[in-house]
This record gives C-alpha cells, structure tokens and sequence, in this order.
C-alpha cells in the first residue's frame, strides 16, 4: 500500500504537488510577482530535446558550443504543417544568418522569457510591465478591460487577468519576424500566444505557454518551464543594449575600406 | 543628412491631441500644495502616460538676458508666435529650398511630426535652464582639451562605419533620453510605472525602460558603466529623488567623464508632474546646472518603437558616403586623363 502511494505521487506532473501554494499579495491584494526571473534551460537553443552539438563558430571551440537539453515542448512534437516543417528546416540550416536573435531584434513572446538573460516584472494596479535584459525588450500587460492593438508589433499586445493564483496573458498582433529558438522554429504573423505564470513557491514560477497559429501549425501546443527568481541581494537588471555588436554583421559590407 | 540618419523609426503614430495650455503655464512657486493620489502600497502615484514634449528651449534665448520668466500676455504672444510657427510643412517653420538637398526630409505637417500636433507644456519660464543666465556654464580647459583631441581625431572619419555615427543613428540611445529626460523633436512620450521598491521610467524612444530601484541600495559597482547610467532613487515627501551615475563618456554628454545628474520628479496636479534636474561634472563644466520643465498626461499610449529592426537610414547614410566616395574617385581620375 506504501509502496503504490509513494509510485503515484511520482507519476504525478511535478507541479501538480504545489497548486496549493498561495504566493503573498501585493497591496491591492494580487499574487505578487515583483522581482527579477530568468530561466535555467537550453530552449532558446532548441524547444525540442536536443544532443550537445558543434558551435557555429569552430574557433570559439567548447566556448560556444550547444549544450544539451530536455525538450520544454509538451510531447516533444511541434506540429508544424507540411509546408511549415520545409521552412523550418531551412532556418535551422541557416539559422546564424536568418536568426533575428543574431541581429539584436526585438525576441517577441515567449522566446523572451527564455532567452539566457533576466527579466524583471514591475507590477501596479493597472498594468504589469515585463522588462527584458536582451535588447531592452519591454512590453506592458494591460489588466484592465481586454483592448484591441493598434498595429502588429515585435514583442505584441498583452491583455492580463489573474485566475486565482495564475496571471493570464494573451498576447496578439505580433509581427512575423521574430522565432522560437536557436533551431528556426518560427511563427506567422497569425500567432496566438497564451501565458500562465504561476507561483510554485517564493522563488520559483511556473510558466506556460500555448501556441496557436493556424498558417504555421495544424493544432495548438505547449511549452512550460520553471522560472527562477535572481536571488542576489543586488540582483538589477542590467543593459544590454546589442544593437552596437551587430553592426559588422549588418552593416560591414557598407564600411569605408581599409578604415577598420 | 540630419533627416536620412534620424529615419530609423517605424512607429510614431502620436496621439494627435490639441492640448488646452496645461495648468503649469504658471511659474510652479506658485503653485498652491496639492495632495496627489496614493498606489496601493502608500506611494505619490507618478504612474500614467506623459509627454515632456515642450517648445522651451533648453538654453535661453540671446537678447533676453537674464530675463527667467515671460508675463502672462508675452506668454500668450509666444504661444501664438510657436502655434503658427510650428503648423508650417516645413521642420519647426524653417523653410528649405525646393530642389535642394537639404528640401529632402519629412513633411512635418504629417505623423505628428511637428511638436504643435501633440500635447504640449506652455509655462512662463524662457528657458528650461533655470538661472540668471540660463545657460549650459563654459566647459573646463581640460574638457575643451578632450573635445577638441576626440574632434581631431574622428575628422574626415565621420562616415567610415556605423560606430562613426551618433549614438541615435545607431539605435543605440537618444541623449534626449538622458538622464536628464529632455524633449525631442518628436515622440517626447513616457510611461511611469511604480511597484514596491521600484520606479521605471520607459521612454518611447527607443524603448528604454530606467529601473529604479527605490529600496536604498547603493549604486552599481564604478567599473558597470551603462549608456543612460545607474539610477537608484527615494522619496522625499511627494517627490520621487533619482540618482545617477556611472555613465559611459559618449552619452548623454559627449566627454562628460564622472557624469552625476539628479532629479526630482513631483506630480503638482492630476495632469501635470514637475521635473527638476541637476548636472554636474566638474571635469566637464565650471559649475553644475539645473533645469526644470512640465511633463503633461498624455490620453494615449506608448508605442513600440523598434529602431534597430528597421534602421534603414544607418544603412542608407553609409551607402551615400560610399557613393559620393566612388563618385569623387571617378571625377579624379577624369580629370587627370
């Protein structure tokens, strides 16, 4: 009897144990999500399971080569449409000149939440402000009455609502242009993303994320990993302003020659 | 070329808004106290959408002398004299001849692009600079000594690549943006958002959020130097104090090495808050300067302003230089055959 209760508490999704966690509140009384998060995976690498694999850049050896990682993708299948899977592949294959990740653009949701830098949520009554480390990505989550965009945008339009202990985020009208990761894993400008943040306990979120997009993928599908608040006493969120290291990239074939 | 290497920009919808002149058009001494609204957790709430847009200059005018405020029926004349000013096609009422290079730019009359479409700050004073003299003070022998070295050495290098650039051009930061936050030809709109222990400051160009923590810390080890510095800041009664230092040299003030800018945010009506500022650095100036100016409640939103993603004009400037390059090689060789 022991032994199958200790087998189906194991069996259980790890979290499902801490849906009882009751984070503590700001002053107007919401889950409080202030701080500073990062993510401790390789999916900007690959959202799939990935080997350790050869750099892009054999002379950075070991530096920058790519770790392993287990698959943040519900099913480890992206259901990509027939046509959808061909580009995909070509993007991996040429991922270093067609990454928007390479050239310092705006990342969008969620490769946001999971690029190798920290993040830090600012949340008021009105609105919760997400600012990003990468590329000083920021976008503001409406909490009030759901609005509607203006125009598509890199990082989109996020209307926020709180389901009990989980902020709710559905974000639209972002643009094309960004991806999903390292491996050309992209989208259509059709992309529906919805965002769960939940407190697991004081320093950890929960994050989950479905994505839909009827042009790109045949059903809807999930990723979801755990945040880790930056526990430094000093944690701050830096700049990292990158625009300046891809200007050879983006602009070196423009250059006087001869002057660098 | 100011106009090709500004472009970077692809959205500048503004609020178009004529504005009412703000309560601020008086001298704020004279403002009576008020008591502004609270967040949740006991904070003065700066938070809110504002705009700092403002036709002010930064410096005051010659002829005025150390004239620091207009009377109401001058300032009446001045906004009428700006109003029509700046309704003009052409960039802030200067007119270019047609046919000529410098006629190519943006028709200001469109996008909000010139400064009377959107909210703007009427007050009495003459300058944003506060003081009899309302002036940036001289600069140090020693800071005349490094602008005149860095313009010697970067002459005739101005467009060998994209670092030659400004540091706008570049998508990098708009020195408008500061600290201090002034006004620039457009898009002058902010947003405040306040939590426990933090203030951020986004400007919408080019989204730049400043954290700022509020909880006491120190500022970031000397060695960390940022392009808009390191702030840390605290409350004094209403008014939000934002320290700032570890600034790089290039930004906002070119050569300026130990950079320290203080500000004092306050809002004074449900519409307006006050911006107070001090810059020193003296290695750079012969003595601090301070300034103040309105920001405005702006009824609309942020914008995403993605410079980098489309920064067509760094692009486009680097190509001319290297056309009119080719073209000046081709004419020398022509002319020695």
């Amino acid at each position: 009897m022991v032994l199958a209760g200790v087998l189906s508490m194991a069996a259980m999704p790890a979290w499902s144990q801490t849906s009882a966690y009751r984070a503590p509140r700001t002053a107007d009384g919401k889950p409080n999500l202030n701080g500073i998060w990062q993510a401790n995976n390789t999916a900007d690498w690959n959202l799939q399971g990935h080997a350790a694999g050869q750099g892009p850049v054999a002379e950075l050896g070991a530096v920058f080569a790519i770790p392993p990682g287990l698959s943040v993708v519900e099913g480890d299948e992206i259901p990509y449409l027939p046509a959808a899977a061909v580009k995909q592949k070509e993007n991996r294959a040429n991922w270093v000149k067609m990454d928007p990740e390479v050239k310092c653009f705006l990342p969008g949701v969620p490769r946001a939440t999971y690029l190798p830098y920290p993040f830090q949520i600012v949340q008021s009554r009105e609105n919760i402000m997400i600012a990003y480390e990468y590329a000083g990505a920021v976008r503001v989550i409406n909490m009030g009455a759901p609005t509607k965009a203006p125009a598509d945008s890199w990082m989109g339009w996020s209307n926020g609502h709180w389901e009990g202990e989980t902020l709710v985020v559905d974000v639209t009208s972002q643009n094309e242009d960004t991806w999903f990761d390292r491996a050309g894993d992209f989208h259509s400008d059709a992309l529906h993303v919805v965002e769960r943040y939940t407190p697991r306990n004081a320093d950890i979120l929960n994050y989950e994320a479905t994505i839909e997009d009827t042009k790109v993928f045949s059903r809807p599908w999930k990723i979801s990993m755990p945040l880790y608040r930056r526990v430094e006493k000093n944690a701050r969120l830096l700049e990292y302003k990158c625009p300046e290291f891809t200007e050879e990239i983006l602009y070196g074939h423009l250059r006087k020659k001869g002057s660098k | 070329m100011r106009h090709l290497v500004e472009s970077a920009f692809t959205a500048t919808i503004l609020t178009l808004l004529f504005a009412p002149a703000s309560s601020f058009a008086q001298a704020p001494a004279t403002k009576k106290a008020w008591t502004p609204p609270r967040t949740p957790d006991g904070q003065p709430d700066l938070q809110g959408v504002w705009t700092n847009n403002t036709v002010t200059p930064l410096e005051r005018p010659k002829g005025l002398g150390a004239k620091e405020f207009y009377n109401e029926s001058e300032l009446a004349a001045a906004i009428e004299k700006e109003r029509k000013r700046l309704g003009q096609a052409e960039e802030e009422g200067r007119g270019t001849e047609p046919g000529t290079a410098a006629d190519v730019h943006y028709d200001f009359s469109q996008f909000g692009l010139d400064r009377a479409q959107a909210n703007l700050a009427w007050n009495r004073r003459t300058s944003i600079i506060v003081g009899p003299e309302g002036l940036i003070p001289p600069l140090t022998p020693e800071a005349l000594k490094r602008r005149a070295e860095r313009r010697a050495r970067v002459k005739g290098h101005e467009f060998d690549g994209a670092e030659s650039l400004s540091l706008s051009a570049r998508c990098i930061a708009r020195p408008n943006v500061g600290p201090p936050l002034l006004p620039a030809a457009y898009n002058s709109n902010l947003q405040i958002v306040q939590a426990a222990g933090y203030v951020v400051i986004e400007s919408e160009m080019i989204h730049d959020a400043r954290m700022i923590p509020t909880d006491g810390r120190p500022h970031l080890d000397k060695n960390i130097k940022q392009w808009m510095g390191d702030s840390v800041g605290h409350w004094e009664g209403n008014t939000l104090v934002v320290d700032t230092t570890n600034f790089t040299e290039l930004n906002p003030y070119v050569d300026a090495q130990n950079l320290h800018v203080v500000e004092r945010l306050t809002r004074v009506d449900a519409d307006t808050v006050l911006y107070q500022f001090t810059v020193e650095d003296p290695g750079m100036w012969t003595k601090p300067w301070s300034g103040e100016l309105a920001m405005t409640r702006l009824q609309g939103q942020i914008y995403e302003y993605a410079c980098h993603e489309a920064n067509y004009g760094l692009a486009n400037t680097l190509s001319g230089a290297r056309a009119t390059e080719a073209e000046a090689a081709k004419n020398a060789a022509a002319g020695r055959k």
